[in-house]
């Protein structure tokens, strides 16, 4: 298999534009005829469901929430990059890109980062016009802050509830849509299946949670806006709902998955308290604007009361290790610094698993006002969990997983290997390479949705006849039948444990084998694991009530079996990857003092994964990755 | 805050539940042991009843809907339906979770969602009772999860600029005041969990609809469409069967965001405003 990401020739500054030219169009009276299935209405489906409908497409959406305006996307509180360099500190679109391609470890394609740069500004453009009240300055202006990664400040916020603020404007233009019919929404309802006639995608099998009713919706292109799959690892600052089931049956049915082992490690979370724990709760990246990181330095001094440990005995770790990032190292670096600290016996609070994010200064320099204006709403977060004043004492912190890096392949139109899938947002692969900088995750979503897709999608149609396969096909018969038959097992097992069990059972395993540093022996274990887990799964599961009415228990193990089927995937693309690149830390591959060491010569690919049954050894495709604008360069912060 | 636990509670063996390790006592461990009074109801159609279970091993860093979680795992081994509610994101700031806890939507702490309402709050021996919304406009649809579509009526009603994807002017084109974008934002906060709806003893969503009236009759963006956009917000809050203010002010103290009843207030002028346009 060739995979062509179909990327654009000629310099980068046009590519996009010239792409965009370059693609056929949908006459506006043809556009009717076509329907469009958008799964997950978050940034990247809300945005894409309300754009297409706008422009007289038919659109069907669906979101297993009771109301799009609930998606993941929300909890998102930091802000959204854009390269408008209102603070005159020297951004453009080329620094942006240039960032991001460095922040990602150089495991991205060019084109696409390019393009993601280059729309940020439209974005911030669209959603102002939508009333998002983002922050602003005392002559009116937009007020930005900075992130991890970047040394201007680009990143524009809603206090702390950027990703609200954003998802409620994306979420309004689909109301409007709503309201206008060209979008019919169906919440409560997840996507089970993907129906593919002759290679292409023509469908969907749904089941409705409230009623279990099992069915297929056709359409003519499928797009996949579901999100990420750290939920993996159990306990991730994912929604309880977030899972890999679409994108799964999607792998199923020939899509390929790539470079799913790269996950992002969070590294300002709050610590796990207890082995009851449901989630863990993430505090905004844009903290380490104000807020220092530091551990002791004598690890007999961990117990002791911060306030009573003088600035002599205090290790500022990322300030001195990485002077002119400082507290502001990107994610994957942070995070690594983080639990090197902890490993080395000096970490904070319960099982020492903690570092210290601590405002003191900032307060005596700026009040504590400006640091309650800034950052009050996380603030008040941290005390509801740890019952802990962050004004008065330093916050605790620890990494977790965030957000995936990795998810199925797409081309440079965000089309999967399979034709008419379409993949969007964080659940596809494209633009953050080995890891993800802050405040870029929402730029990808509404990118994908308001700017990329409304032009590529009508690439595809143009060239396809509408309303060829209907609900009658005997494909769509025979996914209402999987789909049924897989359902009526989980009923009947009949076994002994919960699904939580399970799923926390896998999660252990992938954090302690898979999580924030990787060895062959590690992931060597996780492989000859998860099949134990997953048989156990099949015997022993217990899940009580029917299928024809809401059952979260039956929800919940279709979510665990795909997990389970996802883990060894994930597992063996992290094996075979060998060298370390942003969220990807191979132990056996490290510098002297510790950095990730990367192998270009050898690994600068994507790599996508067919598959090829349970248990069986999925098929490794690589995309070459190519530098032409950016160097190819050891990532340095220092 | 006025607690309406009008419905009779069926005392039922208590099913225990929630015991992890061995037989530990009321409070072992500095473990809490806490009885639920729970409405459950199969569907919308069935009769519900208010059960009784008891909650064991609980500490006072579960969240609440942890705390149900581990008795609904022991319910689920005892081969009993676990309690069904509504939750998702569990960081207080998707909307989705709505339980009416001793008579108080998202139970009694200022500012919080279930989710982020922790058992330090309750003590050792406490018994607590958990309720679906309860309001006309929001059906059951089983045990804890109430039907909110009328909500979203609401918000397709009006609650958009009508502006269409690309082509918007550069961003920074309109300066808005401070003051102003900060009012918006305060307005804006809305998670549209639907407290405010079951907090009020008219069933209104009256807070819910001005918060979303008075952030884009605030901003230059939304004032163009403002008044019909208030009166069709308005029109479809009386279609869906919810009441309108009674100035209880029931719903600005059960938001978890602190949504102040002064939108209300901007709510009623821009109504009045847009009736004589």
């Amino acid at each position: 298999m060739i995979l062509d990401g179909k990327c654009p020739t000629g310099p980068i500054e046009k590519s996009w534009d010239k792409h965009r030219f370059d693609m056929k169009l949908v006459n506006p009276s043809n556009k009717r005829k076509y329907k469009i299935l958008v799964v997950g209405t978050g940034l990247a489906g809300g945005a894409a469901a309300a754009s297409l409908g706008e422009l007289g497409y038919n659109v069907e959406a669906f979101c297993y929430q009771d109301s799009p305006r609930r998606a993941h996307s929300i909890a998102a509180q930091g802000g959204i990059n854009a390269a408008k360099n209102y603070p005159n500190d020297g951004d453009s679109i080329q620094r942006l890109f240039y960032d991001t391609i460095k922040g990602g470890d150089f495991r991205a394609r060019e084109a696409d980062v390019w393009r993601l740069a280059q729309v940020s500004n439209n974005i911030i453009d669209q959603c102002v016009a939508q009333g998002v009240p983002f922050g602003r300055d005392y002559a009116g202006y937009l007020d930005n802050r900075s992130f991890g990664g970047a040394q201007v400040s680009r990143t524009f916020f809603s206090r702390g509830q950027t990703g609200q603020q954003l998802l409620l404007g994306a979420y309004s233009a689909l109301s409007r849509q709503i309201k206008a019919g060209t979008v019919k929404m169906f919440s409560r309802t997840e996507m089970l299946d993907l129906v593919v006639v002759d290679g292409e995608a023509k469908g969907i099998t749904v089941r409705d949670l409230i009623t279990g009713e099992i069915r297929v919706h056709t359409g003519d292109a499928v797009l996949l806006c579901t999100g990420g799959y750290v939920n993996v690892f159990y306990l991730s600052t994912n929604a309880m709902g977030c899972s890999v089931t679409a994108n799964w049956a999607a792998v199923k049915k020939g899509a390929l998955m790539a470079n799913p082992c790269y996950t992002q490690i969070h590294p300002t979370c709050i610590p796990q308290a207890g082995d009851y724990q449901s989630k863990l709760t993430l505090m905004s990246e844009s903290l380490r604007n104000d807020g220092r990181c530091w551990v002791p330095k004598k690890a007999e001094d961990c117990g002791k009361v911060p306030g009573s440990i003088p600035e002599a005995d205090r290790d500022y770790y990322l300030e001195r290790k990485y002077p002119s990032f400082g507290n502001l190292a990107p994610r994957d670096i942070a995070s690594r610094a983080a639990k090197e600290q902890c490993d080395d016996g000096r970490g904070v609070g319960p099982g020492g698993r903690g570092v210290y994010l601590d405002f003191a200064d900032s307060i005596q320099r700026l009040g504590e006002h400006t640091i309650r204006e800034r950052y009050g709403n996380l603030f008040e977060m941290y005390e509801r969990i740890t019952d802990e004043n962050g004004y008065k004492t330093p916050m605790r912190i620890y990494p977790a997983p965030h957000y995936a890096m990795g998810g199925l392949w797409v081309d440079y139109n965000l089309m999967s290997n399979v034709p008419g899938l379409f993949v969007l947002g964080e659940a596809n692969f494209s633009v953050h390479g080995a890891n993800r900088l802050g405040a870029s995750a929402l730029m990808q979503g509404l990118a994908d949705g308001y700017f990329v897709i409304p032009n590529t999608v009508a690439h595809y149609l143009a060239q396809t006849k509408p309303g060829v396969v209907k609900a009658e096909h005997a494909e769509c018969k025979k996914s209402i039948q999987d789909v049924k038959d897989r359902a009526n097992k989980f009923l009947n097992i009949n076994g002994k444990k919960t699904v939580t069990e399970f799923m926390r059972e896998l999660g252990t395993c992938m954090w302690e084998n898979v999580g924030m540093a990787r060895t062959e022996k590690s992931l060597t274990t996780a492989i000859e694991k998860i099949p134990g887990i997953r048989e156990e799964f099949w015997k022993n599961v217990k899940v009580t009530g029917t299928g024809a009415e809401l059952n979260q228990q039956l929800e919940n193990a279709g979510r665990t079996a795909d997990f389970l089927e996802f883990a060894e995937m994930l597992s063996r693309d992290a094996l075979h990857r060998n060298e370390s690149c942003g969220g990807h830390f191979r132990v056996e591959y490290q510098y002297d003092d510790g950095e990730a060491k990367r192998n270009d010569a050898d690994f600068c690919y994507v790599g996508a994964w067919e598959y090829k049954g349970v248990g069986k050894e999925p098929e490794l495709h690589k995309e070459p990755l190519k530098f032409e604008n950016i160097h190819l360069a050891v990532r340095s912060y220092k | 805050m006025s607690g309406h636990n009008d419905h009779n509670a069926q005392e039922t063996t208590p099913a225990q539940v929630g015991g992890h390790g061995g037989h530990d006592d009321h409070g072992a461990h500095g473990t809490m042991t806490l009885t639920l009074i729970v409405w459950r109801q199969p569907n919308a159609d069935a009769p519900g009843r208010m059960e009784t279970y008891v909650a064991k091993g609980i500490t006072e860093h579960h969240s609440f809907l942890e705390m149900l979680d581990v008795v609904n795992e022991d319910l689920i081994k005892t081969g009993k339906e676990p309690i069904v509610f509504d939750h998702d994101c569990r960081e207080g700031i998707c909307g989705m979770c709505s339980q009416v806890i001793n008579g108080v939507p998202h139970g009694g702490q200022e500012r919080t969602t279930v989710c982020q309402l922790h058992m330090r709050k309750f003590k050792n021996g406490d018994t607590i009772y958990i309720e679906p919304w309860r309001a006309k406009a929001f059906p059951i649809v089983k045990d804890l999860i109430v039907d909110r579509e009328g909500l979203e009526k609401i918000m397709q009603a009006g609650g958009y600029t009508s502006v269409h994807t690309g082509g918007a002017p550069d961003a920074n084109a309109t300066p808005i005041p401070k003051p102003i974008a900060e009012y918006a934002m305060d307005a804006a906060e809305c998670i549209g969990c639907g407290a405010c709806v079951a907090a009020c003893p008219n069933g209104s969503a009256m807070l819910f609809t001005s918060a979303k009236v008075a952030q884009f009759a605030a901003l230059p963006q939304g004032q163009v469409e403002a008044a019909e956009r208030v009166k069709a917000m308005v029109q479809a809050l009386q279609d869906c069967g919810f009441g309108n203010c009674s100035n209880h002010y029931e719903c600005q103290a059960a938001c978890p965001k602190g949504i102040n009843v002064q939108f209300i207030a901007h709510l009623n002028r821009e109504y009045v405003k847009a009736l004589f346009k």
